[in-house]
């Protein structure tokens, strides 16, 4: 423990301190797979029920109870597979992980050990390849909520547990030890995110639980091969998280082994609040879980038939969608990003360039990531929850690019209609937003001002470059206030200039 | 009066359910203070079913093929509502909120179910003196065990109890006990009976099966409750024929093999070995061909039992931690409490199981004990297979010796592990086999066993029919 105290707390976003020492990374990525039901009974799978309604003899292993395995989440395991190229064997086989938990009904895990259903994958990550080792299916616990004393097991007053999510489906990924910095490792989750987002394999939220990393982190020599000892890290909630404990944790082992110390196997806790990871139990009194074959579960065999049909239904990946945004619409990798990571985002955005009469695709993502985003944010609705149509979106990007509005005007105008669900065009006629373009009207405005401002329009004539364009904006900002805002920008400033260098 | 005889009896209306009932639950009164055979009677659940039964035939609908039939359930299939206990202070008060599929055919069929019996604890033993509630006795001869673990289902059709009963079979758990008590008791393919609600103690070898006094209630018994139940992953999903049809057709022609190390078992008694020639002369009297056969790994089959068994128990009795249901005994922290509970909650076999489970399985032990077990296992699969390439059917004794007294083997683990000798080997390959009374010695009953390659228990209850129609 000493070893956490004089650690230096790495700033956000930069690279390993130290260039003697490389770290090397390994994920582990547990994703709740989005079935209806749970993985061996027919109970709901869905996050933030009361306690202990969905709940059935088979999840709660009551005596006598049997599994049967969710076609379903074979399905989403083999999607995954496909899409990450991943060597699918004709046969995987579930064993029994036997262990002591108290959220654990039957006190073994059924998951899958040396016979997963998914082997070695890739997946491109900002142009790298990460080899990925596995991913197989697994079932999750429940959850203990410790009552009095500090919230700890051992000196609560009394445990409670809810197994609403005891055998609710999980995937496990286990990346291949090709991760070298914790930006990589970042990137890496991201883009795995992403996948599984487009594939529809699991929400992939964070924040409840349905994604859930360990990283497994060791330190070595620049430039030599062996791998040094590892600590896991757990509990990190959000890809930031991920990103600073990694950073935490290297700098720690690096510290320890300049200092000539030992680092220790163990597995670590990712605590957010102190930006700190601690020691949570050394695994130098190694688990004997003894694994063997359930014996009430038969191989999961896929048939031809559901490969094919999951090979054929496989969904557009993140890369090559964000390379086909990037070119068909002129926008940045990060847009497209945005648009493809935000959940529903890309269904909304191409509804609106799909409903455009006027305007870019790009105005679209400009808007989508700008303030409909911002307004998801804010009020925390879905993308697939907004008041907003596509088609209004299009109604006012093409408003804009008409000249009826301006950029600032525009802002008005899709704030009222993300708020209250109204048509653009009807709230710029509500409103009587619509611009000015009109230059006879406009040119009766200029009149007006420049008669009140002679001597303005005498210091522009006789002053230097400076001092004409600084005049100049006055006045424009005097027709502007006379005109309620409502002017046509480029027209008034070209029948300004007009009259000014006449 | 047979299964058969009473459903007939009731659905015709000739005979009223609640009448044939009181029959069972006199005799019951009467001798179940000395037997011991239930841990819990249900008079008045059955009077219930009972009288359902006599108002769908009074309505003239159909009761079921086993309308107003008396049976005993062994205490380890979960009923709803009803003590479920496993013979164990750990489950003593828990009861099931739901049915086990085969209760729940039971039901439907019109069965009354009269009790659920005495077992070994979790079913591990052979001579249900394993029981936390105290040790069931042979109908025939007090002083003797009723065999084990479904004891008290066999002792209760024994003894009149009941016409049917319900046990599960895991290592002979069926078929010895029916041996002892001189009944029909049967072990199915595993898989072809639903183990949904079966409180499981070797998965992969646990099968429930049907006690009977005939070979055609057996029969009857085990169609109904056979067939796919799509909550058991590892139920067979083709139909289950009935079994009934055909049973009558006879040995001629048939190819019976007499299991050389089986007969010759140590222990074995003159009257039991003699036993099992004189079954397999009586077939070639009525056109079998019948000749010896071997079985060479089953000298094997005990130890892979002991090792897969156990190993599987372990993990299937670690759910019982005084966290969710059943006993708890307070302790000041999760650890202790989940030691005591176990500690009391359990008797000495199933700790010894337990231990011996946990050692097989674990790191560094595992090849050596539980995997060398399961390549054992792949040998007498082979052995059978290559055995059925001859015969349509196997003979063997069902127990080494007739029941013995009790008390006599519980200081010994190992001679009291020795019953199973002959019935463990079908157990690890998953095939039928099926115990039938052949006479006894000194009152005490003797059973043959008929083995058959799985699914075909068609054939394997006709010659079982065969040999009930020859016996002494």
């Amino acid at each position: 423990m000493s070893s956490e105290t004089n650690v230096r707390h790495p700033a956000e976003g930069t690279s390993s301190p130290s260039t003697a020492w490389e770290p090397v990374i390994g994920l582990e990525v547990h994703v709740e797979l989005a079935t209806a039901t749970k993985l061996f009974c027919g109970c709901r799978n869905e996050f933030g029920a009361p306690p202990n309604t969905h709940v059935c003899p088979v999840c709660l292993g009551l005596p006598g109870a049997l599994p049967v395995l969710n076609e379903k989440a074979v399905e989403l395991a083999l999607r995954l597979g496909t899409a990450l190229q991943f060597t699918m064997p004709e046969q995987s086989i579930f064993h029994r992980k036997n262990y002591f938990y108290p959220d654990m009904p039957k006190n073994f895990q059924t998951s899958q050990y040396d016979e997963p259903i998914c082997l070695q994958g890739v997946i491109d990550v900002d142009g790298t390849t990460v080899r990925i080792t596995r991913a197989h299916l697994e079932e999750d616990t429940g959850k203990s909520l410790h009552v009095g004393g500090g919230g700890r097991i051992h000196d609560a007053d009394h445990s409670l547990v809810d197994y609403n999510r005891a055998g609710v489906p999980l995937l496990e990924i286990v990346s291949e030890p090709d991760i070298f910095s914790a930006e990589q490792a970042r990137a890496y989750v991201t883009e795995l995110r992403a996948t599984l987002l487009a594939l529809g394999v699991s929400d992939v939220k964070m924040e409840e639980g349905s994604m859930r990393v360990d990283a497994n982190v060791s330190i070595r020599r620049t430039g030599t091969s062996e791998l040094g000892t590892r600590t896991e890290i757990k509990n990190m909630n959000s890809i930031r998280s991920v990103q600073r404990a990694i950073e935490y944790e290297i700098t720690r082992q690096i510290e320890v082994l300049e200092d000539g110390g030992r680092v220790v196997q163990e597995t670590r806790h990712w605590n957010e609040v102190d930006s700190r990871t601690h020691s949570m139990r050394s695994k130098e009194e190694a688990y004997d879980y003894r694994y063997f074959p359930e014996p009430d579960l038969v191989p999961v065999a896929p048939s031809v038939e559901l490969r094919e049909r999951v090979r054929a239904a496989l969904p557009e990946l993140p890369g090559a969608a964000r390379a086909r945004l990037v070119a068909d619409w002129g926008i940045s990798e990060h847009d497209a990003r945005v648009v493809l990571d935000v959940p529903g985002l890309a269904r909304f955005v191409q509804a609106t360039v799909g409903a455009l009469k006027a305007g870019t695709p790009r105005d679209v993502v400009n808007w989508a990531t700008g303030e409909v985003l911002a307004h998801v944010n804010e009020a925390g609705v879905a993308v697939d929850e907004l008041t907003l149509a596509p088609d209004a979106l299009a109604e006012l990007v093409a408003l804009v690019a008409g000249g009826t509005i301006n950029r600032n005007q525009a802002k008005e105008v899709l704030a009222e209609a993300l708020r209250a669900g109204s048509r653009p065009a009807a709230i710029v006629e509500a409103r009587g937003l619509a611009q000015e373009s009109d230059t006879d009207a406009l040119g009766a405005s200029i009149d007006a001002v420049l008669a009140a401002h002679p001597d303005v329009v005498a210091d522009y004539r006789a002053g230097d470059d400076g001092v004409k364009k600084k005049k100049r904006g006055f006045l424009m900002g005097e027709m502007q206030k006379a005109l309620k805002g409502r002017a046509n920008g480029p027209v008034l400033a070209q029948l300004l200039d007009e009259r000014l260098n006449a | 009066m047979s299964a058969v005889e009473i459903a007939a009896a009731v659905r015709s209306g000739e005979r009223r359910a609640i009448d044939v009932l009181e029959e069972h639950l006199a005799r019951i009164d009467e001798r179940e203070g000395q037997i011991h055979a239930f841990n819990t009677v249900l008079a008045d659940d059955a009077r219930a079913a009972a009288d359902a039964v006599d108002a769908a035939v009074a309505a003239g609908g159909d009761p079921g093929p086993l309308a107003g039939v008396p049976i005993a359930l062994k205490d380890n299939l979960c009923t709803r509502g009803v003590p479920t206990t496993c013979s164990s202070r750990i489950l003593e008060h828990w009861k099931p909120p739901y049915d086990a599929t085969v209760v729940s055919r039971l039901r439907a069929a019109g069965a009354l179910i009269v009790g659920k019996t005495n077992l070994d604890e979790f079913a591990m033993g052979s001579s249900t003196e394993n029981s936390a509630f105290g040790p069931t006795r042979n109908p025939h001869d007090l002083s003797r065990v009723p065999g084990g673990s479904s004891g008290g289902s066999a002792a209760a059709v024994a003894a009149g109890f009941a016409t049917l009963g319900l046990g599960s079979d895991t290592g002979g758990s069926i078929r010895q006990p029916a041996s002892l008590c001189g009944v029909v008791g049967a072990k199915p393919t595993y898989g072809a009976v639903s183990r949904y609600g079966l409180v499981a103690f070797a998965s992969s070898l646990d099968q429930i099966g049907p006690f009977a006094t005939t070979v055609e209630d057996a029969a009857l018994l085990l169609s109904t409750i056979a067939g796919h139940d799509p909550c058991d992953s590892t139920s067979i999903a083709r139909p289950f024929p009935d079994l009934r049809s055909g049973i009558d057709g006879g040995v001629d022609g048939l190819r019976v093999g007499i299991v050389e190390e089986l007969t010759d078992v140590e222990g074995i008694t003159d009257e039991v070995r003699d036993a099992v020639e004189a079954a397999g002369r009586a077939l070639e009297k009525d056109g079998a061909r019948v000749d010896r056969v071997s079985l060479p790994s089953s000298a094997y089959a005990l130890s892979a039992y002991y090792l897969i068994a156990p190993a599987e128990a372990s993990s299937n009795l670690a759910r019982y931690d005084g966290v969710r249901y059943g006993l708890r005994v307070d302790a000041p922290d999760v650890e202790t409490m989940n030691a005591s509970t176990r500690d009391d909650g359990f008797g000495a076999e199933v700790k010894r199981r337990i231990m011996l489970g946990t050692y097989a399985l674990s790191a560094g032990y595992y090849d050596a004990y539980y995997g060398q077990a399961q390549r054992v296992r792949t040998l007498i699969v082979r052995d059978f297979a290559r055995a059925y390439e001859r015969f349509d059917v196997l003979l063997a004794p069902t127990s080494p010796t007739v029941a013995f007294e009790v008390g006599a083997r519980t200081a010994d683990p190992l001679a009291m592990y020795l019953s199973d000798v002959c019935t463990i080997p079908s157990n690890l390959s998953g095939d039928p086999a099926i115990s039938v009374p052949w006479g006894a010695v000194d009152g005490l009953p003797i059973g043959v066993q008929v083995l058959a390659p799985a699914l075909q228990e068609a054939l394997m209850f006709r010659v079982a029919r065969a040999v009930e129609a020859v016996a002494p």
